[in-house]
């Protein structure tokens, strides 16, 4: 009911400043929580691509900004702000547009017509390159955190379900017309190619809509968020086969700790629940180089708990994390993780 | 008029409030402050709000030797005992993504902090007894976030 109500205020010409002066402030606030981590304090880029940026902003719509902050880019990284209200998308789109004093472009959602054929035939001669074979987008995203800040920012994702529903034939003409100044994305009119041609490449960009999903926008799928054995042993031996099984399979394993460690005094944690962690260098440091963010789940560890006279071993899937990360690079790596668990969980209760 | 805008102010400020706000996945906020102080803001953000700090984890090591140079690196873990044991006993599946925890690294002269929304356990966990939990941590952990973000 509020939302209705400042919807209604938002129509009111008369009220319009003091709204629009507490939106700007919200707009900052959401931007600061929900979007600087990435895309820099000042939209000056980083993990995400520079949102600041005047060729950027000139040939975006706010329609664009909105749709964008809704659905996100699935799996590459950039998330879908589903839980938003639309006043507080209203309030990010307005900050947003903020930083650049040029009106907002406005694209009619009129198709462009064009030779599908011709346009793969110059998608591939002349965006491949950094979009991807099959438009699936550079590897990495915006300017990772693993790269230094002054390499180029990577190409994003065209065959997407997120930017293809944000983006109208037009504004993907216009892009091409115009190129993005200040980043590797060029003027493609400047680079001789004609008016036809990029009719025929928008038709190819738009034809991505109806063909299976790209493995980038591809995140795994969990039917349960945790890897669960009952072991026919008692606590003590099992504890010692996660041990045992942990080194069978390549990791070397470190600490072994009850989950109440450093909550209560030493002596008084329940000693029915045991964590053991574990490693792989290999692993942990390509894990790392794909996504810094996954530090928040190493080292690795496996649980063994006692509970009602069951004793039972557990661990997060490490699959959830793709869909966490919102980030298709992660799924190779979680798949094998999701393997090795498995593995060490089946030999210690075998 | 003055009043009228008082009043607009708290419509949207409730709205900020009771509206859920954020990422699905991950929260994630960048800190104007160098790492060891950002560390400490936040050590003291997790403090002030009665959870006990049980370990802060280096990842460091490997991060140096990679094109990304950073030295700083850490999840740092916390919990409240009587909460941790209460919320176990009823569910240990939930072990696996406990104690809470957060984790900082530093970009340049900022830093970084990341974590899962609690919230998320929800969606895991159906349970309508462990709701009232996860919603704590997840105020919690959102205002811990906000509290390093905006000092100055
Ligand atoms: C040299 C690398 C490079 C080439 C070649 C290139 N692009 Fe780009 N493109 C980029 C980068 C980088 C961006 C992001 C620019 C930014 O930050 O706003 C981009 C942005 C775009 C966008 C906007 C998408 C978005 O999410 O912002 C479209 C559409 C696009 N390119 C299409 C193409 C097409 C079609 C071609 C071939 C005709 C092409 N590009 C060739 C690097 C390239
Ligand atoms: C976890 C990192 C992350 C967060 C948080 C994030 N973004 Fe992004 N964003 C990205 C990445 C990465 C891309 C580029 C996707 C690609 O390469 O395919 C992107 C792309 C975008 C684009 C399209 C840019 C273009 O060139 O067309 C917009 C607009 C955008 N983000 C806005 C936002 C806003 C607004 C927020 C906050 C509500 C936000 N993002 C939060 C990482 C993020």
């Amino acid at each position: 009911m509020p939302s209705r109500f400042v919807m209604l205020m938002f129509l009111c010409g008369g009220l319009m400043s003091p709204l629009l002066a507490s939106a700007d402030a919200d707009g900052a606030m959401l931007y600061a929580r929900n979007c600087a981590a990435c895309h820099g304090e000042n939209g000056n880029g980083g993990i995400g691509v520079p949102l600041a940026l005047p060729s950027f902003q000139a040939s975006i719509s706010d329609d664009y900004l909105r749709q964008t902050i809704r659905l996100g880019r699935p799996g590459r990284v950039m998330p879908a702000f589903t839980r938003m209200s639309d006043a507080q998308v209203e309030a990010l789109v307005h900050y947003v547009r903020a930083w650049d004093k040029g009106a907002a472009a406005t694209y009619t959602r009129q198709p462009i017509k064009g030779d599908r054929a011709h346009g793969k035939r110059l998608f591939a001669q002349h965006c491949a390159a950094c979009h991807g074979a099959e438009g699936g987008g550079g590897e990495g995203t915006g300017v990772t955190f693993s790269r230094p800040r002054d390499l180029p920012i990577m190409a994003p994702a065209l065959h997407n379900p997120g930017f293809l529903a944000a983006a109208p034939d037009a504004m993907i003409k216009a892009t091409l017309m115009n190129g993005r100044q200040g980043t590797p994305m060029s003027s493609f009119l400047d680079q001789g190619l004609k008016e036809e041609d990029l009719n025929d490449i928008v038709s190819y960009v738009r034809s991505f809509a109806t063909q299976p999903l790209s493995a980038s926008a591809q995140l795994l799928r969990v039917e349960n968020p945790v890897i669960v054995r009952d072991s026919p042993y008692d606590f003590k031996t099992t504890v010692e086969n996660v041990k045992r099984a942990v080194s069978s399979n390549n990791f070397f394993y470190g600490r072994v700790q009850p989950l109440e460690y450093g909550l209560t005094e030493a002596g008084r944690e329940n000693q029915k629940q045991i964590i053991v962690y574990f490693c792989n260098l290999g692993l942990l440091n390509q894990a790392l180089a794909v996504d810094p963010r996954v530090g928040m789940f190493l080292p690795c560890r496996v649980t063994i708990v006692e509970h009602e006279g069951k004793v039972q071993v557990m661990s997060v899937n490490p699959k959830v994390l793709s869909r966490l990360f919102n980030n298709s690079e992660l799924n190779r790596l979680c798949e094998r993780m999701s393997e090795s668990y498995s593995a060490i969980m089946d030999e210690a209760t075998l | 008029m003055k009043k009228l805008s008082q009043w607009l102010r708290f419509v949207v400020l409730m709205l900020l409030v009771s509206g859920p706000a954020g990422a699905d996945g991950l929260l994630m906020v960048r800190s104007d402050k160098l790492f060891p102080e950002a560390m400490a803001l936040l050590q003291s953000a997790i403090s002030s709000r009665g959870y006990k700090i049980t370990r802060l984890q280096q990842v460091n090591e490997n991060l140096e030797r990679r094109d990304y140079k950073s030295d700083m690196y850490r999840v740092v873990y916390f919990g409240k005992y009587e909460e941790v044991k209460q919320v176990t006993a009823k569910q240990p599946e939930l072990i696996p993504f406990l104690p809470l925890n957060i984790t900082i690294f530093a970009e340049r002269d900022q830093a970084i902090l990341v974590s899962s929304h609690p919230r998320m356990l929800e969606s895991y966990f159906p349970d309508p007894a462990l709701r009232p939990v996860f919603e704590r941590w997840e105020r919690d952990v959102v205002a811990i976030m906000d509290e390093v973000r905006q000092a100055n």
